[in-house]
C-alpha cells in the first residue's frame, strides 16, 4: 500500500507540476513573453498526442501478440509527416486563414457552412473518440491495479471505478480550466499545449528507461537482446500483408482526420514553418517510441508469460522491484492518457458546443441575441459542460464496457471510425468540384459500413448485432454479412471494413459531388479552400455599424467599380442625411445595394455577399474580395474588350470620315486646279483678245482703243488681285504673320467692311444694331475687317433669297466677343459645312465667284488673331459666326 | 447680210472682243449670257453657228450642248465650245456630248476667226 500511496502521491505531484507549467505558459503567453513557446519543437512534440495509453502500453501488446505490425501504426503518421508535408501545409493553411475551430469546422465550412454536416461529423467524432477516451482511462486504472497488486496491501482491492471517476474528474477539470480560458477556440492554448508537451518528454523518456532497463539490466546488452529476439516467437511472425498496407493507409488516414490530432496540428498551429521542423523531428520521435518496444515485449513474453502483455511496460519494473522505475513507466503511461483526453475533450467540445449545443440555444432564444457578453457567456458554458460531456460519456463507456478485452482493439476501430472524414477532408482542399452533397452522401455511406461492418461488431459477439446477423447477414441476405460484405469472406475484419467502407465512402463522395450542383456559398468557399495560397491568409471580422458600411463599399467598389459605387454610396448618405461616402446599413440601403449588385453578379451572388457582411456570419471580407475580385477581372476584361470594340468602331469611323475628307478634298483640289485655270484664264483671255485687237486692226476709233486698253488694265488687276489671294493664304498658313494691332470700334469696322463689300450697292441689305456695336477692339484691324469684307461679300454673292437680308449681331459672351453674319438664303447645306472652310472650297461648280479662298483665308486670319471662325448650323440661312477673344489683345500687345 | 452667229458667254469683255472680232468679218453676232435658259435662246434664233461657254451662271455648257443635240431643229447646227479650264478630261467631256470644235481659252483672234469660217463651210 505504501508503493500504492507514493504512486497517488507522485500522480498528485506531477498534476500539480502540469497545473504549474500550464498557468506559467498560459501567463508568458499573455504578457507577449515566451517566444519559446511558439518554437517549432513544442509544436512538435504537441502532435505526439498521437501516441496515447493506447501506444504507450499497447504497441508492447502490440508486438506481443502480432509481432511487428505495430510498426504501421507508426508508419501511417510518418508517411503523411514526410511525404505529404505539402497537404498538411494547405490545411494548416485553409485553419488559419478560415479562422476553422475544428475537423467538424473545416468540413463544414468547405461545404457551404452546412450546420447539418457538421453535427454529423461532430457526431460521428465523439462517436469515434468516447470509446478512446475510455480506453485511457482502463490504461491508467488499470495501471493503478498493477501497483496495487503487487504492492503489500494487496487485500484491499482497488475499486477500479473509483479510480477512473476521479481520474475523469481531475481531466475535466484540467480542461476546462485550461482549455477554455477564451472563447475564441481558434486562439492558441498555451498552457495546455506546453503541458502536453512536457508530457511528451516524460511519456518518451519514461519508455526509453524501461526499455534501457529492458536491454541492459535484464537482458545483459544489445548482442544478448538481439540473441533473444530471434529465439522468441516474435520474430516467426507471419505479417499478412494486406494488414500492413491496410492498418499502414488507416493510421495514415487518421492521423489527418482525428479531432485531437487536428486541434494539435492545425487550430494550434503557430506558424506554417513549424511544420517544416516537424516533418524530420515527429518521425524521429516515433522511431524512438518504438525503438524498445520488441526488446520489452520479447523480455516481457519471457519472464511473465501469461501475464497481460498491454502492461508488460509496467509490470516489467514491478516485477524486478524496481519501483523507482515503474512509478516513472507509470507517469509515462498517465502523460500519455491524460494529454490524450485533455486534448481530444477540447477539440470534441469546441464541436459538439459550436455545432450542436449553440446552435440549439440560438434557435431556442429565437436567434435574437444580439447582447455580444451574452452570447459570450453561453458559449463558454457550453464548451464547459461540452468538456465535461465528454469526459463524463468515456467514463460511462468505460464502466458500462467494464473494461473488458473488447477495449482493446478500439483504438484500430476509433481510427477507422475518423477516417470517414477524409474523402470530404482532402476532396475539399483540392477538388473544387467536391460539393455539399457528396460530402454528405459519402460520410453517411462511410459511416453506416463502418458501423455495421466494424463498430458493432467489435462489442463481441451477440452484444449488439446477433449470432444470427453475423452469420447470415442483415434480413438473412448473405451479401449483407457484416465481416463479409458482397462475399467478400476470408478477410481480416478490420481491413474488410476499412476496404468496404473507404471505398463505398470515397465513390459515393466523388459520384454525387458530380452529379449535384454546389450553391454559391460552396462554390465561394471551395475557391477560398481550393485555392487558400492566392488569397489573403489574413481574415477579418466585423464590430457593426460604419465598419460594415465600409466593408461593403470595398465590396461594391471592386465589383460596380470605384466611381459607380462612390456615387451610388454618396447618395444613399445623402438620402439619409449624412454626408460622406457611409450611409447607415438601412434595410432600405441594403435593399437598394443588393440590387445594385445583382446588375453585376446576379442576384443570387449579391444577395449572399450582402447578407455575409451584413449578418456579421462567418464568411470573411477576404472570401469576398476572393470573388469580388474574380467578377472584377472577368468585368474589366469584358469591358476592356467593350472598349476596345468601341474603339476600333471608333477609328474606323474616323478613318472613312478622314478618307471621305481626303477624297473630298482631291476632287476639290482638282476643282481648284480648274478653278485656278478658269480664274487665270479669263482675263487673260480678254487681255490677248483685246490686245490682238489693238495691234492687228487698223484704223481703231480714238474712244475704243482707249476702252479696249482699259479693259487689260482691269483683267490684269483681277489677275492681280488672284494672285495675291494665294499668297496672303499661304503665307497665313504658314503663320508668318505679323500683326499689326490697333485699336478701333466694332461700329467702325463693320461699317468700313460693309463699304469695302460694296455695301452702297443696293442688291443686299445689311441689318445691325449698332447699339450692340460700341466695343473697343484692340486687335489688327486690317485683318478683322478683310474677315468682316469676305462674309458680307459671300453673302451678297450666294445668297439666293429674292430680297436679300444680311442681319449682323454682336454680344458678348464672357470675355469672348461674337459677332454673327447671318442671311435669309438656303444656307449651307449639311454635307458642304465641313469643307466649306477648306481652300479653294466653292459651293457648286458653275456659280460664278472668287477662287474658293474666301472663307480659307478668314479661318486663317481668326486663328491669327486667337478667335474663329464657324459656320453656324440651324439658323434660317447661311450663318457664321466671328469670335474673338478679348483679353486676346493683352497677349497681342 | 452675213450669216447670225451665237455667242453664249458671261464675261463681258470675253463677249466685246468676240463680237468686235466676228462683227468685223461680217458675221451677225447676237449674245446670251445665262445659262439657264440659253436653249431657248437658241431655238428662238436658230443661228447657223453657236459659240458655247463651258462654264455658265445656271447651268452648265454641256447640259446646254446636250439639249441643243436632242433638238431637231439644232441637232445639226455646229457648236464651238470655249473653256478656260485647259484639262484633259473637259474636252473628251465636249466631243462625247457633240460638240463640233473645242477651243482653250485665252485663244488668238485669228484663230477662233478661221474655225467659225471653217464651221459653216459646207
Amino acid at each position: 500500500m505504501a508503493t500504492l500511496n507514493i504512486l497517488v502521491l507522485v500522480c498528485l505531484s506531477y498534476v500539480a507540476l502540469l497545473f504549474a507549467v500550464a498557468f506559467a505558459a498560459d501567463r508568458a503567453a499573455l504578457r507577449g513573453r515566451g517566444t519559446w513557446l511558439r518554437s517549432p519543437l513544442v509544436y512538435t512534440l504537441s502532435l505526439s498526442i498521437y501516441c496515447t495509453a493506447w501506444t504507450f502500453y499497447g504497441a508492447v501488446g502490440f508486438a506481443a501478440r502480432s509481432g511487428l505490425e505495430f510498426l504501421t501504426i507508426y508508419l501511417g503518421p510518418t508517411l503523411v509527416v514526410i511525404g505529404w508535408w505539402w497537404a498538411l501545409r494547405k490545411m494548416v493553411r485553409v485553419g488559419r486563414s478560415q479562422r476553422i475551430t475544428s475537423i467538424a469546422d473545416l468540413i463544414s465550412s468547405r461545404y457551404g457552412k452546412s450546420n447539418t454536416l457538421a453535427v454529423f461529423v461532430t457526431v460521428l467524432a465523439v462517436v469515434g473518440t468516447t470509446p478512446y477516451i475510455a480506453l485511457q482511462l482502463q490504461s491508467v486504472t488499470f495501471s493503478f491495479a498493477a501497483f496495487a497488486e503487487t504492492g503489500p496491501g494487496t487485500g484491499q482491492a482497488l475499486n477500479r471505478d473509483v479510480t477512473a471517476f476521479w481520474l475523469a474528474l481531475g481531466l475535466a477539470l484540467f480542461t476546462i480550466l485550461f482549455g477554455t480560458r477564451n472563447l475564441d477556440a481558434n486562439e492558441r492554448h498555451h498552457g495546455v499545449v506546453m503541458a502536453i508537451a512536457l508530457e511528451a518528454v516524460v511519456k518518451l523518456f519514461a519508455l526509453l528507461a524501461v526499455g534501457v532497463f529492458v536491454v541492459w539490466g535484464l537482458s545483459g546488452g544489445v548482442s544478448e537482446t538481439l540473441a533473444r529476439i530471434d529465439a522468441s516467437k516474435i520474430a516467426t511472425w507471419d505479417v499478412s500483408a494486406s494488414r500492413w498496407v491496410g492498418v499502414t493507409a488507416l493510421s495514415a488516414a487518421a492521423f489527418l482526420c482525428l479531432p485531437r490530432m487536428f486541434q494539435v496540428m492545425v487550430v494550434e498551429n503557430e506558424d506554417e514553418d513549424h511544420l517544416r521542423t516537424a516533418a524530420w523531428a515527429f518521425p524521429a520521435y516515433l522511431m524512438l517510441m518504438s525503438l524498445f518496444v520488441v526488446p520489452i515485449a520479447v523480455v516481457g513474453l519471457d519472464l511473465l508469460e501469461g501475464t497481460n502483455p498491454d502492461l508488460f511496460v509496467l509490470s516489467l519494473p514491478l516485477s524486478q522491484g524496481q519501483d523507482g522505475l515503474a512509478i516513472l513507466a507509470f507517469l509515462g503511461g498517465f502523460s500519455s492518457a491524460t494529454s490524450m483526453v485533455i486534448v481530444a475533450a477540447i477539440a470534441l467540445s469546441t464541436m459538439v458546443s459550436n455545432h450542436i449545443v449553440m446552435p440549439i440555444w440560438l434557435n431556442m432564444t429565437g436567434g435574437s441575441a444580439v447582447i455580444s457578453g451574452d452570447v459570450r457567456q453561453v458559449a463558454l458554458l457550453a464548451r464547459r459542460l461540452s468538456i465535461a460531456g465528454v469526459v463524463f460519456l468515456g467514463y460511462l463507456y468505460f464502466t458500462i464496457s467494464g473494461g473488458g478485452t473488447a477495449l482493446a482493439k478500439i483504438g484500430l476501430v476509433s481510427f477507422a471510425g475518423v477516417a470517414q472524414f477524409l474523402p470530404a477532408l482532402l476532396g475539399g482542399l483540392f477538388w473544387r468540384g467536391a460539393t455539399r452533397m457528396g460530402a454528405m452522401t459519402g460520410l453517411a455511406i462511410g459511416s453506416v459500413v463502418w458501423l455495421y461492418s466494424l463498430f458493432l461488431p467489435s462489442f463481441g459477439p451477440a452484444v449488439i448485432l446477433s449470432e444470427g446477423i453475423m452469420q447470415q447477414g442483415l434480413l438473412g441476405l448473405s451479401w449483407l454479412r457484416p465481416q463479409a460484405l458482397f462475399g467478400s469472406e476470408g478477410m481480416d475484419p478490420l481491413v474488410h471494413a476499412v476496404m468496404w467502407s473507404m471505398l463505398l465512402n470515397t465513390a459515393g463522395f466523388v459520384l454525387v459531388s458530380l452529379l449535384s450542383f454546389p450553391k454559391p456559398i460552396e462554390r465561394l468557399q471551395g475557391a477560398q479552400f481550393v485555392n487558400v495560397y492566392e488569397h489573403s491568409p489574413t481574415s477579418g471580422g466585423w464590430t457593426g455599424g460604419l465598419a460594415q458600411t465600409e466593408d461593403l463599399l470595398i465590396m461594391a467598389q471592386r465589383i460596380m467599380g470605384p466611381t459607380q459605387a462612390q456615387t451610388f454610396f454618396a447618395g444613399a448618405a445623402g438620402g439619409q442625411g449624412i454626408g460622406g461616402y457611409l450611409p447607415e446599413p438601412s434595410p432600405d440601403f441594403l435593399q437598394a445595394l443588393e440590387r445594385e449588385l445583382s446588375g453585376s453578379v446576379g442576384a443570387a451572388a449579391a444577395h449572399a455577399m450582402v447578407g455575409q457582411i451584413v449578418g456579421g456570419a462567418s464568411v470573411s471580407v477576404e472570401d469576398l474580395m476572393a470573388v469580388a475580385d474574380e467578377t472584377a477581372q472577368i468585368m474589366e476584361y469584358s469591358s476592356k474588350l467593350e472598349a476596345k470594340s468601341a474603339e476600333l468602331t471608333r477609328t474606323a469611323r474616323k478613318l472613312r470620315e478622314a478618307n471621305d475628307k481626303l477624297t473630298q478634298l482631291s476632287r476639290q483640289k482638282d476643282a481648284f486646279l480648274s478653278q485656278v485655270s478658269h480664274e487665270l484664264r479669263t482675263p487673260m483671255t480678254s487681255i490677248r483678245a483685246f490686245s490682238e485687237i489693238l495691234r492687228d486692226t487698223k484704223g481703231l476709233k480714238a474712244g475704243e482703243a482707249g476702252k479696249y486698253a482699259s479693259v487689260i488694265h482691269d483683267e490684269a488687276i483681277r489677275l492681280t488681285r488672284l494672285l495675291d489671294d494665294l499668297l496672303d493664304l499661304s503665307v497665313l498658313e504658314n503663320g508668318q504673320v505679323n500683326l499689326n494691332v490697333q485699336s478701333g470700334t466694332l461700329a467702325d469696322l463693320l461699317d468700313r467692311a460693309a463699304a469695302a463689300a460694296g455695301g452702297e450697292a443696293a442688291t443686299l441689305k445689311i441689318r445691325r444694331r449698332r447699339g450692340d456695336e460700341d466695343i473697343i477692339l484692340s486687335t489688327d484691324l486690317d485683318r478683322l475687317a478683310q474677315v468682316f469684307i469676305n462674309l458680307i461679300a459671300n453673302a451678297r454673292k450666294y445668297c439666293d433669297a429674292a430680297q436679300p437680308v444680311l442681319t449682323i449681331e454682336t454680344r458678348m459672351s464672357g470675355e469672348t466677343l461674337l459677332v454673327d453674319f447671318t442671311d435669309n438664303g438656303s444656307g449651307i447645306p449639311v454635307d458642304k459645312q465641313d469643307v466649306i472652310f477648306e481652300k479653294f472650297s466653292r459651293i457648286g461648280d458653275t456659280k460664278a465667284g472668287g477662287a474658293g479662298l474666301g472663307l480659307a483665308i478668314c479661318r486663317e486670319i481668326m486663328a491669327r488673331l486667337g478667335g474663329q471662325v464657324t459656320y453656324l448650323p440651324g439658323q434660317q440661312g447661311a450663318a457664321f459666326r466671328v469670335s474673338l477673344p478679348l483679353e486676346q489683345r493683352v497677349a497681342a500687345q | 447680210m452675213g450669216k447670225q452667229v451665237l455667242l453664249i458667254e458671261d464675261e463681258p469683255n470675253i463677249i466685246e472682243a468676240i463680237r468686235f472680232i466676228l462683227s468685223r468679218d461680217g458675221w451677225d453676232v447676237r449674245t446670251h449670257s445665262n445659262g439657264l435658259d440659253a436653249f431657248e435662246a437658241a431655238r428662238a434664233r436658230l443661228p447657223d453657228v453657236i459659240i458655247l461657254d463651258v462654264m455658265l451662271p445656271g447651268k452648265s455648257g454641256f447640259d446646254i450642248l446636250a439639249e441643243i443635240r436632242a433638238d431637231a431643229a439644232l441637232a445639226d447646227t455646229p457648236v464651238l465650245m470655249l473653256t478656260a479650264r485647259g484639262q484633259k478630261k473637259d474636252r473628251e467631256m465636249a466631243e462625247r456630248a457633240g460638240a463640233s470644235h473645242y477651243m482653250t481659252k485665252p485663244f488668238s483672234n485669228a484663230e477662233i476667226l478661221e474655225t467659225v469660217r471653217q464651221m459653216v463651210v459646207p
